[in-house]
C-alpha cells in the first residue's frame, strides 16, 4: 500500500533529510514511525501526503508513484487517506459537524449521506452530541479527537497520524490505538508517527525508526 | 419433502437476490439525485457564505464597495450622457443649407431682388428670405431674451437668405464653390454653411466620446484591481483554511469557488449601488436640465438608464467581480503550491 523505494529527500537548506529510506507497508499493516526529532518523520509523512516530493527514489502510494503524479490528481489521491495532525488543522469558524463533514463535502457526498456517516465517526470518537459546538469551547484531547473523526468519516484505505496521542492522557491513548488497530483489522493501513516510547513497546506492532534521516529498524 | 424444500430455498435465495437487486438500484438512483443535491448545497453554500462574509465585515465593505461604485457610476454616467447627447443632436439632419446673413445697408426690397437672381442659379434649389422682422419674432419667440430686444432701438438683426443646394450638389467641394461665390457678392456679409456647424459639433462630440472612452476603460482596469486587491486580502486572511481545505483532498474549483462568488457579491452589490448614485445625481440635474430646455422651446427629456442599461450594468459589473477573483485566486494558488519541488540536479 505504502511502498519506498530507496527515497532521499534534500532541502536546498539543510542537506539530506532522508536518506536511502526503503520500507514497503502492506495492505491492513498497522506500524509505528519513530526516531529523535529532526530524524525526518514530519518529511517522510508530508512526501506520503504529496506536500513535498522526493528528490532521489520513488514513494509508491496503492501502486501510483508519487513522484509522476500530475498536479490535477493530487486531490484525489489525498483523499485516499486520513491525516491526523499534531496540531489538529480544524477550521475554529465551523462548527464540529462541518469539520468532520469536510472530506465528504468536497468529495461530493449528498447531506443525507454527510450526516449519517458524521454521526457514526463521531460515535467511534466518543463526542456524540457535540456536533454543534466549535473547536475552541473543546479540550485539547476533543480537538484531536476531531481531528481523528474527520480523518477517518470517509472511510480512507490508509491512515497516516502525526503524534496522534500527543495531547491525550494515557487512558485516551490506549482508546485512540484501540480505535486504529479496529481499523487495521478491516484493511486499512495505519502508520503513526509516535515517540511515546512506552505506547510502542506496549503494542506489539511494527516500528519503523529513523534515525538522522536513514531507516535503522523496519 | 426433500425436493420441495429445497425449492423453496432456491426460491428464497432468489427473492432475496431480486430484493438486494432492487434495494441496489434504488441505492443508485438515490445516490445520483443525492450527488446532484450536494453538488447544489455545495454552490449555495459558496454563494450564500461568501454573502456572509461580506455582511460580517461592514466596514471594510462598505468602502470597497463604496469606492467601486463611484467608480462604475462614472462609467454609468458617461453612457447616459453619450445617451443624451445623441438624442439632441439626432434631429440635426446634415442639412447642406447655407445662410447668408447681408450686409445692415442692405433694403429688403434689394435682398428680394438678391434672392431672385440667386434662385436663378443652375446649382440653387431655393431660397428663403427671412426680414429682420421675422428674424426678431423668431428671436423673441425661442431664445428666451424676447424682452431684451424690445429694449433695443434698433433692431440689429440682419436679413437672411436661406438658400438650398440642389440635391444634385452633394459633395463638399461644389458646395464650398458655392459658399465662395455668395461670399463675393458685395451685399453678403457673412456666407454660413451650417453643414459646417454640425460637423464642427459632431466632431467635438466625437471627441468627447473618445475621451470617455479612455477613461472608461481606465476606470474598469481600476474596478478589476480593486475586487482583485479585495479578493486577495480575503484568500490571505483564509490560508489556513485553504490549505487544510487542500491536505482533506479539495480540488481547484472546490478551493476558488467561495472566491468567485464573493467576486460576484461584490461587483453586483457594487453595479446596484453605481445605478443608485446615477439615478439620484440624475434626478438631482433633472429639473435643471429640463428647466432650461423649455426656455429654448423645450423638445428635450432627459433620458434615464433603460432596463436593458440597468441590467447590463448590473450583469457587467458581477462579471468583472468574477474575472477580477478568478485571476486573482487562480495566480495565487499557482505561485504558492503547497509543494515545493526540490530535485537534484543529476
Amino acid at each position: 500500500m505504502i511502498h519506498f523505494d530507496a527515497v532521499t529527500m534534500r532541502y536546498p537548506e539543510t542537506g539530506d533529510v532522508l536518506r536511502n529510506v526503503s520500507f514497503h507497508l502492506r495492505k491492513g499493516e498497522i506500524a509505528f514511525l519513530t526516531g529523535h526529532s529532526g530524524a525526518g518523520k514530519s518529511t517522510l509523512l508530508k512526501l506520503i501526503t504529496v506536500m513535498e516530493r522526493s528528490s532521489r527514489g520513488r514513494v509508491i502510494l496503492d501502486g501510483q508513484d508519487l513522484g509522476l503524479a500530475k498536479e490535477h490528481q493530487l486531490p484525489f489521491i489525498r483523499r485516499k487517506m486520513g491525516v491526523i495532525y499534531q496540531d489538529y488543522k480544524l477550521l475554529y469558524d465551523r462548527t464540529v459537524f462541518d469539520n468532520i463533514a469536510l472530506p465528504l463535502v468536497i468529495a461530493g457526498y449528498g447531506h443525507l449521506e454527510v450526516t449519517r456517516r458524521v454521526r457514526a465517526a463521531l460515535d467511534k470518537v466518543n463526542l456524540t452530541g457535540k456536533e454543534k459546538k466549535y473547536p475552541l469551547a473543546l479540550s485539547g484531547g476533543e480537538q484531536q479527537r476531531v481531528g481523528i473523526a474527520r480523518a477517518v468519516v470517509n472511510k480512507p484505505p490508509i491512515i497516516i497520524a502525526d503524534e496522534p496521542t500527543g495531547n491525550l492522557d494515557p487512558e485516551l491513548s490506549a482508546e485512540i490505538m484501540y480505535l486504529f488497530s479496529q481499523f487495521q483489522q478491516v484493511g486499512v493501513t495505519v502508520l503513526i508517527a509516535s515517540h511515546d516510547i512506552s505506547l510502542i513497546t506496549q503494542l506489539n506492532h511494527r516500528v519503523l525508526k529513523l534515525d538522522h534521516g536513514q531507516l535503522v529498524t523496519s | 419433502m426433500k425436493y420441495s424444500r429445497k425449492n423453496q430455498a432456491r426460491k428464497n435465495v432468489r427473492e432475496s437476490s431480486l430484493r438486494q437487486a432492487k434495494k441496489q438500484t434504488k441505492i443508485a438512483g438515490g445516490d445520483f439525485f443525492d450527488k446532484l443535491h450536494a453538488y447544489r448545497d455545495v454552490h449555495a453554500h459558496a454563494l450564500f457564505s461568501s454573502l456572509g462574509r461580506i455582511v460580517a465585515e461592514p466596514f471594510n465593505s462598505i468602502m470597497t464597495i463604496s469606492v467601486l461604485a463611484i467608480a462604475i457610476s462614472f462609467v454609468s454616467g458617461f453612457h447616459v450622457l453619450a445617451v443624451n447627447i445623441q438624442q439632441l443632436t439626432e434631429h440635426l439632419d446634415a442639412s447642406n443649407q447655407i445662410s447668408l446673413f447681408l450686409r445692415d445697408d442692405v433694403s429688403d426690397a434689394h435682398a428680394n431682388k438678391l434672392a431672385e437672381s440667386i434662385r436663378k442659379n443652375i446649382n440653387v434649389q431655393n431660397v428663403k428670405v427671412i426680414s429682420r422682422e421675422d428674424a426678431a419674432a423668431e428671436f423673441q419667440t425661442y431664445s428666451g431674451f424676447g424682452s431684451a430686444i424690445n429694449e433695443l432701438e434698433k433692431n440689429p438683426l440682419p436679413i437672411v437668405l436661406q438658400v438650398l443646394p440642389k440635391k444634385s450638389l452633394e459633395d463638399k467641394r461644389g458646395l464650398e464653390d458655392l459658399q465662395k461665390e455668395f461670399q463675393q457678392s458685395p451685399e453678403v456679409d457673412v456666407a454660413q454653411m451650417d453643414l459646417q456647424w454640425i460637423e464642427r459639433l459632431r466632431s467635438i462630440i466625437d471627441m468627447v466620446k473618445l475621451f470617455a472612452s479612455i477613461l472608461n476603460i481606465l476606470l474598469v482596469a481600476a474596478v478589476l484591481l480593486i475586487i482583485g486587491n479585495t479578493v486577495r486580502i480575503e484568500l490571505h486572511n483564509r490560508r489556513d483554511e485553504v490549505i487544510i481545505e487542500k491536505l482533506v483532498g479539495a480540488t481547484n474549483s472546490f478551493i476558488r469557488r467561495p472566491f468567485l462568488y464573493a467576486g460576484f457579491w461584490i461587483g453586483f452589490i457594487s453595479g446596484i449601488s453605481a445605478w443608485f448614485i446615477v439615478t439620484v445625481l440624475m434626478l438631482i440635474v433633472r429639473q435643471a436640465v429640463e428647466k432650461l430646455s423649455s426656455l429654448y422651446g423645450g423638445s428635450f427629456h432627459m433620458l434615464f438608464l433603460s432596463l436593458t442599461d440597468t441590467l447590463a450594468l448590473i450583469a457587467i459589473s458581477s462579471l468583472l467581480g468574477v474575472l477580477a477573483s478568478w485571476t486573482v485566486v487562480s495566480y495565487q494558488m499557482h505561485s504558492t503550491k503547497l509543494k515545493k519541488q526540490v530535485r537534484l540536479q543529476k
